[in-house]
């Protein structure tokens, strides 16, 4: 045993480092650092399933049923394969009409039921009480194991105030108000108690893997001695088969099955962290298969712990405390106290967060609707009630807490308690025919969730929870063996004659079979209002539409005037005005104040405000001070056609809007190349102008010039006009041949021919620049069909590039033919200065010339373009080999039987 | 629900886990056999359940559909 005070100092120890842990997660959320923001954390968050009853319960079903532990997490375990789907699905839901509860989620999808939200709640309450309370008794029994010499009775009950566990439940209360309930959320998001949450998995996931680690590898010799000798025992044997020497109750195992995995989807406290406090849906892919792992580690070690404690203690022990007496026996105090932390952690998680969602039920299900039932409340419309608000939410947090700890005080070793796990989860195993159906069925209506969970709930109670009082002798015992009134087809435990089933699968069989068969044979009985269908449309097609491109079904007249102030009352003034601007910016407005007071503006109200007081309270403030036209049937159909084919409509003008803008882009870029071109054409016109100008004005003021320098002049203006002719002629060319209009001559030629009538023509010109021109042509070469003197014009324009570009005196120029398959290739090669890399995209465009601007020879910068468009018309390409070592070296190729030659015949 | 592979993916992994979790094909594993020691009927509930978490885990990291 371990002291008393030790235990407690320990535990209190371990509550305040949750309190430090919260306090840090709402701190760095409110820096905008979240902590929670990781799917790691997230997935950690979920395992807030791994209550109490798991952490200290699956070693005593170990104990004595083997593997019949494992179904209630192999539940969860197929239920997190679908979670892409359908845990993606509730969360957009969620998401987008501010959903904050599960009663919230059911109310509001078959039409913001009131009576909806307060039955789901009231299931709730009456079925997770009593879990609750379980909660707080395994903490009570561990302290006992803990504090107990071994062997005495436990749960010897001190009076209530100096009871530890009473005021357990008070520092719970106080945390989760502190981090569950200090401000008003619209989102209805704790990321100080999400941290507190995953820290707490760590912590409990830790706390059983070691325990389990001492109890393989320091009490035996590693899993195999464990299991030999287990195997040596025939009691212990069986335990490791799945039958026990009965029959297998395949039956019992697949509705365990079924039965975890509703719950892993519906408890409330799942629905808390797994829903309500996601961050981003996109953290399912990795937590929905993390979250198994997880609960495939902490359930590792249980087998062999059941094992070794029955090995250590005898068949007749406390199996569900071996996780503590197994390291006490052993004198291992501290794994003891590491233990007993972990059970305090799984139980504290569990509590903190079921009292959150439950107490956010509460008030916005059961206390809101009936306050704003009464006289006096309507009569204090107008002032602020953030504060009672959250009044109201403080107090149902500690009344939860205090009525599980009034349970377990009554209730003690009780069946009813004992026994209540499954019996919570099949409580909750109700919502699931409204929840899926609601999801993926647009024709269940008020009348049948009403109906089905009713139904479902009263089965429920009458053959698991009235039989469990009965157990626990609070109820004559006649009642379970001969039926309510002595009706033997009442029987709770053989309903209507129905027998071999075992008592929790037998009432799961038929409060699930009244609940969906009710759901639907009710649903079915006449068509859905106009309110019940507008919420299925908006709940089944939520991928398909998002809140903010849905359709909105209201018809009516509002004022903001009369909208902000309901908002105000419920968020606080400054936050509703806050959001009203934030509305404005997003809508375009303004001011708040000019908000047109249409649909959209009354259903970001309501969202708004269902986020703080549930969809349904919303619905009825909300009309309270709007004026409403009821819509009927084909309304809703009409407005739900009129947005799809609003967004049809602005699908359409969003792409053609997209293609003007293109066209527009490819106008300009076209109307900048022309105005380009035009400024280089007048600047290289401009430039022999001038100088044609120059020298004829000097002529006319200079009478008495000298006869030769005029004769130079004129020389010179003349050379001017040939070079103006020039540029005009090819100006006009290259305007022919880029518009189509140019005339082509094609005939056979002989390439050789031409090529040697080329180098005849510049002869005269290299000589001048004291330049040697060298032929490489081979023997024979084919004709090609081309235009003899387009082709001339193009070898001529290369050549003499190259004249220009040659050292003077030394040049080097060779002319090259080569001529394969697909046509033939000229190259000339010069020993100029080369083509400077940054500049070889850009001479073969208009106007631009190689060379500085200082020092580059004469040319109208034209040649290159227009030789090009020759060369291309062929069929061929004209580049610049960019490997040459010295020099440049142009080339062009054309191919035997230019692409469009069968055309043109 | 069925729009897309990886949605498809899960179902039949889904359909897959339900099938080998219960009967019949839960009983082929209860046998009086060791596996390194381990009995073989836990160790197969395990090692199935690993597996199907790492097929979990291949259908939702992969690449989006």
């Amino acid at each position: 045993m371990v002291a008393a005070p030790l235990v407690i100092g320990v535990a209190f120890a371990y509550l305040l480092l949750l309190f430090a842990v919260a306090s840090f997660g709402d701190r760095r959320a409110a820096a905008g650092r979240s902590v929670i923001g990781n799917p790691w954390v997230y997935a950690l968050s979920m395992a807030v399933y791994c209550s109490a009853w798991t952490y200290f319960g699956s070693v005593g079903r170990a104990a004595s049923g083997g593997v019949w532990f494992l179904p209630i997490y192999l539940g969860p375990m197929l239920a997190m394969i679908l979670a892409w789907m359908l845990l993606r699905k509730m969360i957009r839901i969620a998401r987008a009409y501010r959903i904050t509860s599960i009663a919230d989620f059911i109310a509001s999808r078959y039409g913001k039921s009131q009576a909806l939200a307060g039955l789901v709640t009231l299931i709730t309450m009456v079925g997770l009480l009593p879990y609750i309370a379980l909660q707080l008794k395994g903490i009570a029994v561990a302290y006992a194991l803990m504090t107990q010499p071994a062997g005495a009775a436990a749960g010897t009950a001190a009076p209530w105030w100096a009871d530890s566990t009473l005021y357990l439940a008070l520092a719970l209360a106080g945390f989760t108000i502190v981090f569950g309930a200090r401000h008003l959320d619209s989102a209805e998001r704790h990321e100080g108690m999400v941290a507190a949450i995953a820290f707490e998995s760590v912590v409990k996931l830790l706390a059983f893997l070691a325990v389990g680690a001492f109890v393989v590898w320091g009490l035996f010799d590693g899993l195999g001695d464990l299991f030999a000798r287990a195997q040596a025992v025939p009691e212990l044997a069986r335990l490791l088969g799945l039958s026990q020497g009965k029959a297998f109750a395949y039956e019992q195992w697949f509705a365990l099955t079924i039965l975890s995995g509703l719950s892993v989807l519906f408890l409330p406290r799942q629905f808390q962290v797994m829903v309500v406090e996601n961050v981003d849906e996109r953290h399912l892919k990795r937590a929905a298969w993390a979250f198994p792992l997880y609960l495939l580690l902490i359930n590792l070690f249980v087998l062999p712990i059941a094992l070794a404690g029955l090995l250590h203690f005898g068949t007749g022990a406390n199996a569900e405390g071996f996780v503590l007496t197994l390291p006490l026996a052993a004198g291992q105090q501290g794994l003891a106290l590491l233990a007993f932390v972990g059970g305090l952690s799984a139980a504290t998680g569990m509590v903190i967060v079921e009292a959150i969602a439950v107490s956010t039920m509460v008030c916005n299900d059961l206390v809101m609707p009936l306050l704003l039932r009464t006289r006096r409340f309507q009569a204090a419309a107008g002032s602020d009630l953030t504060g009672f608000l959250l009044a109201i939410r403080r107090a149902a947090i500690v009344a939860i807490l205090l009525l599980g700890y009034l349970y377990y005080r009554l209730a003690g070793e009780a069946y009813a308690l004992v026994g209540i796990g499954l019996i919570s989860f099949a409580a909750v195993a109700q919502f699931a025919p409204a929840m899926l159906g609601g999801m993926y069925w647009k024709g269940g209506t008020r009348a049948g969730a009403l109906a089905g969970l009713t139904a479902g709930f009263a089965v429920w109670l009458y053959t698991l929870l009235l039989p469990s009082f009965a157990k626990s002798g609070w109820l004559s015992r006649d009642f379970l063996a001969h039926g309510a009134f002595g009706w033997e087809l009442l029987r709770p435990e053989a309903l209507l004659g129905l027998k071999g089933l075992d008592y929790l699968t037998h009432s799961l069989f038929w409060s699930l079979l009244a609940n969906a068969g009710l759901y639907v044979a009710v649903s079915l009985w006449r068509a859905p209002t106009a309110r019940e269908t507008s919420q299925a449309l908006l709940f089944v097609d939520v991928f398909r539409r998002t809140a903010a491109t849905g359709p909105v079904f209201w018809r009516g007249r509002a004022r903001v005037a009369d909208l902000l102030p309901l908002l105000g009352r419920f968020l606080g003034t400054g936050r509703a005005q806050a959001l009203f601007d934030d509305y404005a910016r997003r809508r375009g407005a303004p001011h708040r104040d000019a908000l047109p007071p249409d649909a959209q503006l009354v259903q970001f109200v309501e969202t708004q405000l269902a986020g703080a007081i549930g969809s349904a309270s919303a619905r009825v403030m909300v009309a309270s001070v709007v004026e409403e036209e009821s819509l009927a049937l084909d309304d809703v159909m009409r407005i739900l056609d009129e947005a799809s084919q609003i967004r049809a409509y602005s699908q359409r003008l969003e792409q053609v809007t997209a293609e003007l803008k293109q066209a527009n882009e490819q106008l300009k870029s076209l109307d900048r190349l022309k105005d380009d071109f035009m400024s280089s054409v007048t600047h290289e016109l401009r430039t022999p102008l001038t100088s044609i100008r120059a020298l004829a004005e000097l002529m006319r003021d200079d009478p008495e010039m000298p006869a030769e320098q005029r004769q130079e002049f004129i020389g010179i203006v003349v050379a001017e006009t040939e070079r103006l002719s020039r540029l005009v002629n090819q100006v006009l060319d290259m305007a022919k041949i880029e518009s189509g209009h140019a005339e082509w001559h094609t005939e056979d030629i002989d390439p050789k021919a031409l090529l040697q009538q080329a180098a005849q023509t510049v002869r005269e010109l290299f000589r001048e620049r004291g330049a040697v021109l060298e032929l490489e042509l081979p023997a024979q070469v084919p004709t090609i069909r081309a235009d003899a003197d387009r082709l001339m014009q193009v070898l001529l324009n290369l050549l003499s590039n190259a004249a220009k570009f040659v050292p003077a005196g030394q040049g080097r120029v060779r002319l090259q033919l080569t001529h394969d398959a697909d046509g033939l290739t000229v190259a000339v090669h010069d020993n100029g200065p080369g083509v400077p890399p940054a500049q070889r995209g850009l001479i073969f465009e208009k106007f631009r010339q190689g060379g500085d601007a200082l020092n580059r020879p004469q040319g109208t910068g034209l040649g290159l373009p227009i030789s090009r468009q020759i060369v291309e018309h062929f069929g061929g390409r004209m580049g610049l080999h960019d490997d040459t070592e010295q020099g440049a070296c142009f080339f062009f190729t054309l191919p035997w039987r230019p692409k469009d030659d069968g055309d043109k015949r | 629900m069925l729009e897309g592979l990886r949605s498809q993916r899960l179902l039949a992994l889904f359909c897959a886990g339900l099938a080998l979790f219960n009967f019949p094909l839960l009983a082929l594993w209860d046998r009086d056999l060791t596996v390194l020691g381990l009995p073989l009927f836990p160790t197969a509930l395990f090692a199935l359940w690993a597996l199907l978490i790492a097929g979990l885990a291949l259908i939702l990291e992969g690449q989006d559909d």
